[in-house]
């Protein structure tokens, strides 16, 4: 037992694990404490409570229930550009929100392109702010994530089995009956608890598109407690009931597996049945109205942005290379936190796994003003905006770090562990010899998304908006606020190539130095 | 001397002990049943498996927490005993420094070693280039370089074909006779253990038994290893 305790007191994830307990539930102690205790609930956080939960329910079946045709789709039907289409299935999850936002006002907005043709059919405009606009930004984000992760299931049916199933005369009903629906009802549950988790946390969505009394989630609901009426003790009780929320969403996860929606592979090119006749006219158009869907917002953005870069006022670029820094910083800091989480897990310490998984269940928010009334009389909330904003990046980036990180380090350890001890590679020659030779891949790959999630942030840095050094996504949203709308399509351009760009540069650099 | 103490392994429902002790310079074979412990034995000694009771020595010495790679022991595993990343000649020179940090001589013992396994010109080349044989004989050069005076092979040989199985027998045999080194050596094939080692320790029902002469055993095996030898 001694032996043990020492080798865990050895290992640094193991230190790290404890540090990331203490800052989560921490600051969540610290608002509590300053603002003396909870306060009660009055019935606008009752309504922010309740539409936190309908809206993530109501975007998670809509996700689910749509991507089920459109997975379809795209298993049994092949095309030029199929490949590259799934692919950009996967980008939503490094697009900066707000840079969506941006597309999706131009393309469903009052003066957007649904909204004249309606008018043109004599149909009323629809506005898109409100709950209406909540629930198309979220289904635009988790739409092609759920897609990806029933085509995974799609993929996953042995091509013998509808081989099988072709040599008995099976009919598409039959193929559905017997082969499709048993694989969606195994698949189904974890895609929609997935979209469920990322809704139920969701701020930059509700913070644009949303507000008053009928659009406003737990998170937003935090941010005005903190920010116009600074109620901590609100701001506390909210958190708590966050963290309460998602622990109960993760409690249900676990009776259900969710599927890997992001990660490599997909492309696996198996001739599933495409049968003929209107199925095939029904999955073109299906495919189209997707690709549609989730292309035209972004096109509008770069269609209107592109000829405005370069008058872009001098802010913008200041903006681009502080909120570079800030990305860098935030991603090396994400890679070193979840290396040692990682490895420590591979070594058998389950419960640093759990610490590492943390962070999905705590309120960016709440973290950022727990550090905020921790710091508070040694540096003013303008010396510390970029610095907390960076460190709070890293730490809701672990969960996904984790999640590429872990597999590879356990892999690692059950092949080469046992040689690495015998010949006494430890500390840093074991690291420079052989951790990194072998993690690169999976670590560019954490290190890009990581990256790329902290550029394109747009959370923590709201609570100190006044600040004079804005992060690039801040300036978009302030340009937007003031309806400088070719800046703001220029600088959401210019924000976007750089979201990618970082994440590509990460990746490509993990590929090269993977020594196989 | 290795001295096994009634060291006891325990892994969920499954116990091994072992109470013997083998002279400096003993060649063994160990066989039995798959399953049975064998290589729970040799991560007994190695330290990779915890003893829950009893001891193990090496020249009157405890080796209870000794890490892995401070013990005296070399191992061989059944494959992985390469890092396909590293270059044959880094492979080899790990066994001398764990951070490849290595002074003109002991690059000199580097190739030395490559050169004694016949594999001078492929020094600079991955794993991924050699065959298995050869792969084989990188693993024995850095054995040969650490002389650690206790040899553990777990089926380190099995996926080679019969030819290159005896070549790299001999070649063992060499090197454990120039380190004067206790091999320990596990195998599904009762022609190595004939081959290679004069006693056999035999694993079976949860106790590795004392070492027996080696044709004796194999012509006249007990019960149960007659039904494994078949």
């Amino acid at each position: 037992m001694a032996e043990r305790l020492r080798t865990i007191a050895r290992s640094p994830g193991t230190w790290v694990g404890a540090g990331l307990i203490l800052l989560v539930l921490g600051t969540l102690a610290v608002v509590a404490a300053y603002a003396g205790g909870l306060s009660a609930l009055g019935p606008w956080d009752w309504a922010a409570l309740r539409f936190t939960i309908w809206q993530a329910a109501l975007s998670a079946t809509l996700s689910a229930v749509l991507a089920v045709p459109v997975a379809r789709a795209l298993a049994r039907r092949r095309f030029a550009g199929r490949g590259l289409l799934i692919t950009l299935l996967g980008a939503p999850f490094i697009l900066p929100v707000i840079v969506a936002i941006m597309g999706l006002v131009a393309v469903f907005g009052r003066n957007g392109l649904v909204n004249d043709t309606l008018a043109l059919l004599g149909v009323d405009r629809v506005s898109i702010f409100g709950w209406q606009g909540v629930i198309l930004a979220h289904v635009f984000f988790n739409l092609p994530l759920a897609v990806r992760m029933i085509l995974h299931g799609w993929q996953a049916i042995p091509a013998e089995r509808f081989r099988l199933a072709q040599s008995l005369g099976f009919s598409a009903a039959d193929m559905g009956r017997h082969l499709e629906r048993p694989m969606l009802r195994e698949v189904l549950p974890g895609a929609w608890l997935a979209v469920f988790l990322v809704c139920l946390t969701s701020f930059a969505v509700a913070l644009t598109l949303g507000g008053g009394p009928s659009a406003t989630t737990i998170e937003l609901a935090i941010y005005q407690a903190f920010r116009f009426d600074f109620d901590m003790g609100k701001a506390a009780t909210l958190g708590l009931i966050q963290v309460g929320l998602c622990l109960l969403a993760l409690g249900l996860s676990t009776r259900v597996t969710v599927p890997a929606g992001f990660g490599a592979g997909l492309d696996r090119d198996i001739a599933l049945p495409a049968p003929p006749g209107w199925r095939r006219g029904a999955d073109v158009l299906v495919i189209a109205l997707a690709a549609a869907f989730l292309l035209t917002p972004l096109a509008h953005v770069i269609l209107q942005g592109l000829p405005n870069i370069v008058g872009l006022p001098d802010a913008v670029w200041t903006a681009a290379a502080r909120s570079v820094v800030m990305a860098l910083i935030s991603a090396a800091l994400a890679l070193g936190i979840a290396l040692m989480l990682a490895l420590a897990v591979a070594s058998g310490q389950r419960w640093v796994e759990a610490a590492g998984m943390l962070p999905i269940v705590a309120s960016p928010l709440v973290l950022g003003t727990g550090l905020f009334l921790m710091l508070r009389g040694v540096a003013s909330a303008q010396q510390m905006a970029l610095p907390v904003t960076v460190a709070i990046n890293a730490v809701m980036a672990l969960p996904f770090a984790l999640r590429i990180l872990i597999p590879a380090a356990r892999a690692l350890r059950a092949d080469y562990g046992r040689l690495a001890d015998s010949l006494g590679m430890d500390g840093l020659a074991r690291l420079r010899l052989l951790t990194l030779p072998r993690l690169a891949r999976p670590l560019g790959f954490a290190g890009g998304l990581s990256a790329a999630l902290a550029m394109g942030d747009l959370g923590v840095i709201t609570l100190f908006a006044d600040s004079r050094n804005p992060t690039l996504p801040l300036l978009l949203y302030q340009l937007m606020n003031s309806y400088r709308l070719d800046d703001a399509a220029a600088c959401a351009v210019v924000l976007m190539a750089i979201s990618f760009a970082l994440f590509w540069a990460f990746d490509k650099g993990g590929r090269l130095h993977a020594q196989l | 001397m290795l001295s096994f103490e009634k060291p006891e392994a325990r892994l969920g429902d499954f116990a091994l002990v072992a109470d013997f002790t083998l002279p400096a310079g003993a060649r063994l074979a160990v066989i039995g049943p798959s399953g049975s412990g064998k290589s729970t034995l040799l991560g007994m000694v190695a330290g990779f498996v915890p003893l829950r009771s009893g001891r193990i020595t090496w020249q009157g010495q405890d080796l209870a927490g000794v890490a892995p790679g401070a013990r005296p022991v070399s191992i061989l595993f059944q494959d992985q005993n390469l890092f396909p990343h590293l270059s044959v000649a880094q492979n080899v020179g790990l066994g001398l420094r764990a951070d490849l940090r290595l002074s003109q001589d002991q690059n000199a013992a580097v190739a030395e070693a490559l050169s004694q396994v016949g594999l001078r010109d492929m020094a600079t080349r991955r794993p991924a280039q050699l065959s298995g044989g050869q792969q084989s004989r990188v693993a024995l050069a850095r054995v040969a370089l650490r002389a650690q005076p206790i040899l553990l092979l777990d089926e380190a040989f099995a996926a080679l074909g019969p030819a290159l199985k005896a070549e790299m027998l001999a070649l063992l045999g060499r090197i454990a006779d120039r380190n004067g080194a206790t091999v320990l050596m596990v195998t599904h094939d009762p022609d190595d253990a004939r081959l290679f080692a004069p006693e056999t320790v035999v694993v079976m029902d949860g106790v590795a038994h004392p070492p027996e002469p080696t044709g004796p055993l194999l012509d006249h095996p007990p019960e149960g290893l007659r039904a494994y030898l078949g």
